[in-house]
């Protein structure tokens, strides 16, 4: 057992952790933080993305223990049934979601990859690696893709991303 | 409530909510995080343990010795089940193999021991410390070896027949004949099967992910040799499913069997790399196809055959479904052949029999148009039929196929396809356009629903029907809310718990109509249960505003039920209209690709579906079924496959990166019309089924597309680069 402190949407946690227990089964299971899913445990799909100081990462990749300091936002985070976050009130207008199981994941990458084209970080289709990027539905797919919906909500999901990403700008 | 005669005006038709798009109920639970799935109920029950499941390391054999005593000295280890020391267990009716192997092993990674620990981490670690030693023997994996060893029609599943195809066929003076492949496929629900099981005495409870609740509660009860009145299944959200959870798979059983050896709760999720095996699959089929045809285009002889393979006891994937009553023709043949295959069990994926069935018949059908010169869209308008082809004294309830790929064709901009393949270029794009009609039977099952009014006018309804992402909860409140006159606000709907009444349950397109059904019968008992209680006669009794009135006289709903409440219960029950009438439901599927003119990449650029599918109760979680089908029927297309090992028996790519699926990068904005229609011979609501009609016929639409595009005809599903690379046209 390992030590381990950092914050979770602001609040300070110290747990006393298997040092194999993994960043999303420390939320789900020690923290019964369970917003964050387990859809396959290997980064294939995306269900478990959170945000680590400002980043997206798939949170079953990661040891809990690699954490210590580090600043967690899940989507719990991001607002509650009672006060949404604006992207989560997005993807319920556009029905960007069927089964919900991922949702949480693809909300959290949604709010994650525009502070990304903000901070001018290119992706595979940026046509100039130099340019700031523009918030397209081709840009908005590229980097959705790791975050994979079988209820295949794609098409609502873009439309949801773009239209928060408009209110924004 | 009997439904046995064609629907006549009711509440439903006011569609002052039914109809509207309205935004999901669970909405806001599920885009925070706090919608609880099966494995994430700590509420439920203290002191949970995990369990882990282990799989067969191999596809047919015996278990001949497992060495526990490592695992069983591991730290935090609490119990370990094996088929040895669980007791007698019975099987479920919806079951093929057992849900727990042992000494037999029936198929790959089928459940051979569960290991309960303090933690996930001490139960996986402890699961490899198990030793197992198999005596492993010759199984049969080999689909095509078996069809080319001369499998016919089986006893029980004969060849249907209509006129002399034979000859007809022959005598044809335009004729098809080709042979299609689709792969063995997996559901992929983004969550994995999982369950929580709690023993009270000899009562169990278990919070689980399930599409059926009430078929799965009995095959539990089965499984465990007990009483179904002492099992409980509580699913309120299921992370998808998709036929693969219709069934009582081994996360609950072994949760249950971890559970009374540990001595406490325990839950259990099957991990990703264990579920294309262990659990069911889409079988892959080989499908020839005979069309005959006059000079202009009229359909002679029409023959479907579909090979498939299952393990002894499951059924064949029934891809000739659909070619019984799609097209007219006087002379037909279809038929299936099964081999036995060690394979985990074949069983239903969306749109069991109707998808994989269309991939192959819309291209058949389009190369037929071909040969024939003629319009896609035009060869299978002349060959529309109002009756059912094999028995012209029964008509379809209401078929709006040719209007489907009318409107499409227009909507779609399908004037400006070249009908010579490989002629359009965009830069370093060839591109090329496609379309299929869409098909799939609707069914209808009984279902019940309790209704509840209590003194404050809120409306709750209890049934164990299921949302798996179709939208059960909204529709339920909309259907509802219009019954009894209240604003969505006002209802609270509770599903997916065995305590509730039976519905029919999520699966075959089935429960979107017959829940909603089931409910406006309980809100009809209801309604008269209100009337009666304040003296008017439910006839004239009007339910608006949260009011119930005859001429002048009015009282609110609050009033009506009092501090005890009322509460009314009914199922509904279908008579034979379905059987003197076919209903069925209709799309036209039209997809635009490009395809990289040197190195094959295939993109889709466009696509559109116009549905027909009865009175559409909530068109935008009914747009949200339709394009998630068009995504998965992209996937069908182009990416998906499980890939067999014929020497060993397995899927190989058994995860979500090995298993592909279509991502964001892979589909475009979609486009979905429905068309205005009511089914009254459907059921109350006038609906009929949408969930799966999106998905059938995309693949081959999408295939179709491809050869317009390039020139190049694949009948070999997934359409991947090493299937066509080498033919397609010089880079100019």
């Amino acid at each position: 057992m390992t030590k381990v402190s950092f914050t979770v949407n602001g609040q300070a946690v110290a747990l006393s952790l298997d040092t194999r227990t993994t960043l999303l089964d420390a939320l789900r299971e020690h923290l019964q933080l369970t917003g964050s899913k387990k859809g396959c445990d290997h980064g294939q799909c995306g269900a478990c993305t959170v945000m680590v100081n400002g980043r997206r990462i798939n949170s079953c990749l990661s040891l809990a223990v690699m954490h210590e300091g580090n600043e967690v936002t899940t989507i719990e985070g991001l607002g509650s049934p009672e006060s949404m976050h604006p992207m989560q009130d997005a993807f319920v207008r556009h029905d960007g979601y069927q089964c919900g199981y991922c949702t949480p994941g693809q909300i959290c990458s949604s709010v994650a990859i525009l502070e990304e084209i903000k901070a001018g970080i290119p992706s595979h289709v940026s046509a100039d690696l130099n340019a700031q990027p523009r918030v397209t539905p081709e840009e908005i797919r590229e980097r959705m893709s790791g975050n994979i919906c079988r209820c295949g909500a794609y098409s609502n999901i873009v439309d949801a991303i773009t239209e928060v990403a408009g209110r924004q700008a | 409530m009997k439904f046995d005669t064609p629907a006549t005006t009711n509440p439903i038709d006011q569609m002052q909510v039914v109809g509207h798009p309205l935004n999901r109920i669970d909405g806001p639970l599920k885009t925070t995080g706090r919608a609880p799935y099966a494995y994430e109920r700590h509420d439920a029950v203290p002191n949970q343990a995990y369990g882990y499941v282990i799989g067969a390391a191999i596809a047919k054999g015996r278990i001949t010795a497992m060495d526990l005593s490592a695992a069983r000295a591991a730290p935090g280890v609490l119990a370990i089940v094996t088929a040895e020391n669980a007791g007698p267990l019975g099987k479920g009716n919806y079951n093929v193999a057992k849900l727990l192997g042992g000494p037999e092993v029936e198929h790959y990674h089928q459940a051979i021991a569960i290991v309960v620990a303090a933690t996930f981490e001490q139960a996986r670690a402890a699961a490899y410390l198990v030793k197992v030693d198999y005596a492993e023997s010759q199984g049969a994996f080999d689909l095509a070896g078996a069809k080319a060893a001369g499998l016919g029609p089986s006893q029980a599943t004969p060849d249907a027949r209509v006129g002399d195809f034979a000859h007809a066929f022959a005598a044809a003076p335009v004729q098809l004949d080709a042979t299609y492949t689709t792969p063995d496929q997996s559901h992929s629900m983004m969550e994995p099967h999982a369950s929580l099981a709690a023993w009270d005495g000899d009562r169990v409870v278990v919070w689980t992910s399930n599409q059926m609740i009430d078929w799965s509660t009995g095959d539990l009860a089965r499984t465990l040799n007990m009483p179904k009145e002492k099992v409980r299944l509580i699913s309120p959200f299921i992370g998808g499913g998709f036929g693969g959870k219709l069934w009582l798979r081994t996360d609950a059983v072994l949760a249950a069997l971890g559970a009374r050896a540990a001595r406490r709760p325990v839950k259990v999720a099957l991990t990703r790399p264990l579920i294309p095996n262990n659990t069911t699959r889409r079988a892959a089929t080989i499908q020839r196809i005979r069309i005959g045809a006059t000079q202009d285009g009229k359909i002679s002889a029409i023959g479907h055959e579909s090979w498939s393979g299952n393990l002894l006891g499951g059924h064949p994937e029934n891809a000739v479904e659909q070619t019984r009553l799609l097209y007219a023709g006087a002379n037909r043949l279809t038929g299936t052949r099964l081999a036995q295959l060690d394979l985990t069990e074949g069983n239903s994926m969306r749109a069991p029999g109707e998808a994989p069935g269309l991939m192959a018949l819309e291209i058949a059908m389009d190369e037929m148009a071909e040969k024939l010169g003629m319009d896609p869209v035009e060869f299978r308008a002349i060959n529309d039929t109002q009756v059912d082809p094999s028995n012209p004294d029964r008509p379809f309830s209401r078929r709006q196929l040719v209007e489907c790929l009318r409107l499409g064709a227009e909507r779609f901009g399908w004037v400006g396809r070249s009908a010579r393949p490989g002629t359009r270029r965009e830069g370093q794009w060839l591109v090329g356009m496609g379309m299929a009609s869409g098909f799939r039977n609707n069914v209808v099952m009984r279902s019940g629903a309790r209704v509840r009014l209590d003194g404050q006018g809120v409306v709750t309804v209890e049934t164990d029907m299921t949302d798996i992402g179709t939208g059960s909860y909204t529709i339920i409140a909309q259907t509802a809310a219009e019954m009894m006159g209240v604003a969505m606000d006002k209802v609270v709907v509770r599903l997916g718990d065995s305590a509730f009444p039976a519905s029919a349950g999520s699966g075959g397109q089935w429960g979107g109509n017959s829940s909603t059904a089931g409910v406006y019968a309980a809100c009809v008992k209801l309604r008269e249960t209100v009337a009666q209680k304040i003296g008017l006669n439910s006839a004239d009794a009007v339910f608006e505003d949260g009011q119930v009135r005859t001429g002048n006289r009015q009282v609110s709903l609050a009033e009506a039920a009092g501090e005890s409440g009322l509460v009314a219960e009914d199922t509904i029950e279908f008579g034979d209209l379905a059987k003197r009438f076919q209903e069925s439901t209709f799309a036209g599927h039209f997809v635009e690709v490009g395809v990289d003119a040197a190195t094959g990449e295939v993109r889709v650029r466009r696509m559109l579906a116009v549905c027909a599918a009865g009175r559409i109760l909530n068109p935008k979680t009914a747009r949200s079924q339709v394009i998630g089908a068009m995504t998965m029927g992209v996937g069908g297309a182009l990416v998906e496959e499980l890939a067999l090992d014929k020497r060993r028996g397995f899927f190989v790519n058994h995860d979500l990166a090995g298993y592909e699926v279509p991502v964001h990068a892979d589909i475009p904005h979609q486009e979905v019309i429905f068309l205005d229609e009511v089914d009254e011979m459907s059921s109350p609501m006038k609906a009929k089924g949408v969930g799966e009609l999106g998905l059938c016929g995309v693949a081959a639409a999408v295939a179709n597309a491809i050869y317009n595009a390039t020139g190049v005809r694949v009948r070999d599903y997934p359409i991947t680069l090493d299937k066509y690379l080498d033919r397609l046209p010089e880079v100019a």
